[in-house]
């Protein structure tokens, strides 16, 4: 059985994430990492590896140079190969042209799952799992907070907005996954070790037959009009409760607001 | 003027307030038109005529109510070819969101997620405003190619009531079997909390890893201002809450008119979910938890004394 888990190289959350004079997200001057939200794919991925016989984790990514470090993560955690989608032309790639590259490098990797994250931790928009769904012709099951492999039949528990749902499909399919699905393994010693040796493959745009002209900052299908940094806020008062007096000022404070 | 097309998200034939919010702002693009898929009401009819519908386009899905959101989208893709609208709106949420994403797909079109504003701008794509980078950041973007679709946040405008024709047209579509693929075997419906929803409310009371599990003052405290009741990410990995009521990144965005956090030290995955509100208040033991820098007001003390004594005092003020 072959696993494909999508991940992302993005801008770490916790530092200065900002845009470049494009209105590109700065991915260079910017620490940056495997998103988070995509370890719980390669998770999931793992763990059918390890209940299963013959089972191989591919992990895929599109990025720059420094995108390799998401799928040494990825291999370090215990995947088996890495491919790399890189090449200059993708830069300021959207959704659309980034989920096109990711399945053209699907179909050419042969798969029985395709695993992503629910979002990446920067863009944040969560389509591409549907979108790769949507071009590849499988079943999506999305947003899976568990996730169960019977045979041929793949399950998930999807939480949806006003109820919960169990969702089913026969592989090849299309996998999302939330951070409900279960905690991310953490590399291991061995795991860090194995990984140097483990195969990683870079390809271009032509070794997928996309022409540079279908992706890319320049034939975006939305642009950037204007980007701004809010204006931080201004922090009010903090007073310290002593004997009760922490109630009675945040009562006054919200009646002062018209909130009471 | 054109057609805006907006799909109607309804709970077992009830129009959702966000549904109301998509026609106020297709109204400013042009004339909107209801996408109703399942069973259409007289109630519905009525609600989503109240607040603008030119048109309202039914869809009959007994044929793949059991399916994940591919037929939905192929819904969408006839009527996009049928109507050729100016743009689509869809609320923003899982499902919304991956329909939109196909929609992109099928029909050649740029797509823009997660809008909070969206402005005509003449007779081109409409301006979008997003909120990035936890709240840090505001973008604002168009679609170039195709057409414009568009999922907007919900509370990113407030309904306007306008009378709308509301004429009805039903529309065939037949879904191919490639998108009866992922199959709903089983749904249970959420239990209501009886209080207002999370992401629709003025008034957010959310509790964190302070709280200790305990989740009584900040439910009482709620009900007392009317307001909903949040949690944090570590709260819910504790089991402590249901996930459905997770506030940050990985769960729900809010932005309501006050947002009380209660023992939330305020990490910036937290933050980006509802650093947008309008007033913040927190109440903390540790004095140096980052949420303390985005209040308006905040009380350095121990929840379980301060929110039961306010609570009280509100009572006592609301008679």
């Amino acid at each position: 059985m072959n696993i494909v888990v999508c991940v992302k190289y993005v801008p770490d959350a916790t530092a200065d994430r900002h845009f470049e004079s494009d209105d590109t997200v700065d991915r260079q001057g910017v620490d940056g990492l495997l998103s988070e939200l995509d370890e719980y794919a390669v998770e999931q991925a793992l763990q059918i590896k390890d209940q299963g016989d013959d089972v191989e984790v591919t992990v895929l990514t599109v990025g720059p140079e420094d995108a390799t470090d998401a799928i040494r993560k990825s291999l370090q955690m215990g995947a088996d190969k890495g491919v790399h989608v890189l090449d200059e032309s993708i830069a300021g790639s959207d959704s659309i042209a980034t989920s096109l590259v990711l399945a053209e490098a699907i179909k050419k990797l042969e798969y029985d799952l395709v695993a992503c994250g629910m979002a990446s931790t920067d863009g944040s928009m969560g389509v591409v799992p549907a979108m790769l769904a949507e071009r590849l012709g499988v079943p999506g099951l999305t947003l899976g907070s568990e996730v169960e492999l019977d045979g041929d039949t793949v399950r998930i528990r999807r939480d949806g907005d006003t109820a919960t749902q169990t969702v089913e499909g026969t592989l090849p399919v299309v996998l999302s996954v939330t951070d409900q699905s279960g905690e991310a393994r953490y590399p291991s010693f061995k795991g860090i070790m194995a990984a140097k040796k483990k195969p990683l493959e870079t390809w271009s745009l032509s070794d997928l037959g996309v022409s540079a002209a279908q992706v890319g900052l320049s034939t975006a299908w939305s642009q950037v009009g204007a980007t701004e940094a809010r204006p931080p806020r201004t922090q009010g008062e903090v007073v310290t409760d002593e004997e009760g007096s922490g109630a009675a000022r945040l009562t006054e404070f919200l009646a002062s607001r018209k909130f009471i | 003027m054109s057609e805006i097309l907006v799909l109607v998200d309804h709970v077992d034939g009830a129009v959702t307030k966000p549904t109301t919010e998509l026609l106020t702002i297709a109204r400013r693009l042009g004339d909107p038109s209801a996408v109703f898929i399942g069973d259409l009401e007289d109630t519905a009819v009525e609600a989503l005529k109240r607040f603008g519908a030119e048109k309202i386009y039914v869809v009959d899905d007994s044929d793949f109510r059991d399916f994940l959101v591919a037929p939905k989208a192929e819904v969408m893709a006839h009527l996009v070819e049928k109507a050729s609208p100016a743009a689509v709106l869809i609320s923003s949420g899982g499902e919304g969101k991956e329909i939109a994403g196909r929609l992109a797909i099928k029909t050649a079109s740029g797509l823009i997620t997660d809008a909070v504003e969206v402005q005509r701008y003449d007779d081109e794509a409409p301006v979008c405003t997003q909120s990035v980078f936890a709240g840090n950041y505001t973008v604002q973007a168009r679609v170039t190619q195709g057409t414009p679709i568009i999922t907007v946040k919900p509370n990113s405008a407030t309904p306007e009531q306008v009378d709308g024709a509301g004429t009805q047209e039903q529309v065939e579509v037949t879904i191919s079997e490639g998108a009866k693929t992922a199959r709903i075997i089983a749904s249970e419906p959420r239990k209501s909390s009886g209080r207002p929803d999370l992401t629709e409310a003025a008034i957010v009371v959310a509790g964190g890893r302070g709280t200790g599990g305990n989740f009584e003052p900040v439910e009482d405290f709620a009900d007392a201002l009317g307001a909903a009741v949040g949690a944090s990410r570590a709260v819910v990995d504790s089991g402590w809450y249901p996930h459905s009521f997770q506030i940050g990144q990985t769960g729900k965005t809010v932005s309501p008119q006050l947002y009380v956090a209660a023992g939330i030290s305020g990490a910036i995955q937290h933050r980006a979910g509802m650093q947008t509100s309008k007033t913040i208040v927190a109440i903390n033991k540790d004095e140096e938890a980052p949420l303390f820098e985005l209040v308006d007001f905040g009380v350095v003390g121990d929840l379980h004394k301060v929110l039961p004594a306010a609570t009280e005092e509100v009572k006592k003020r609301k008679g």
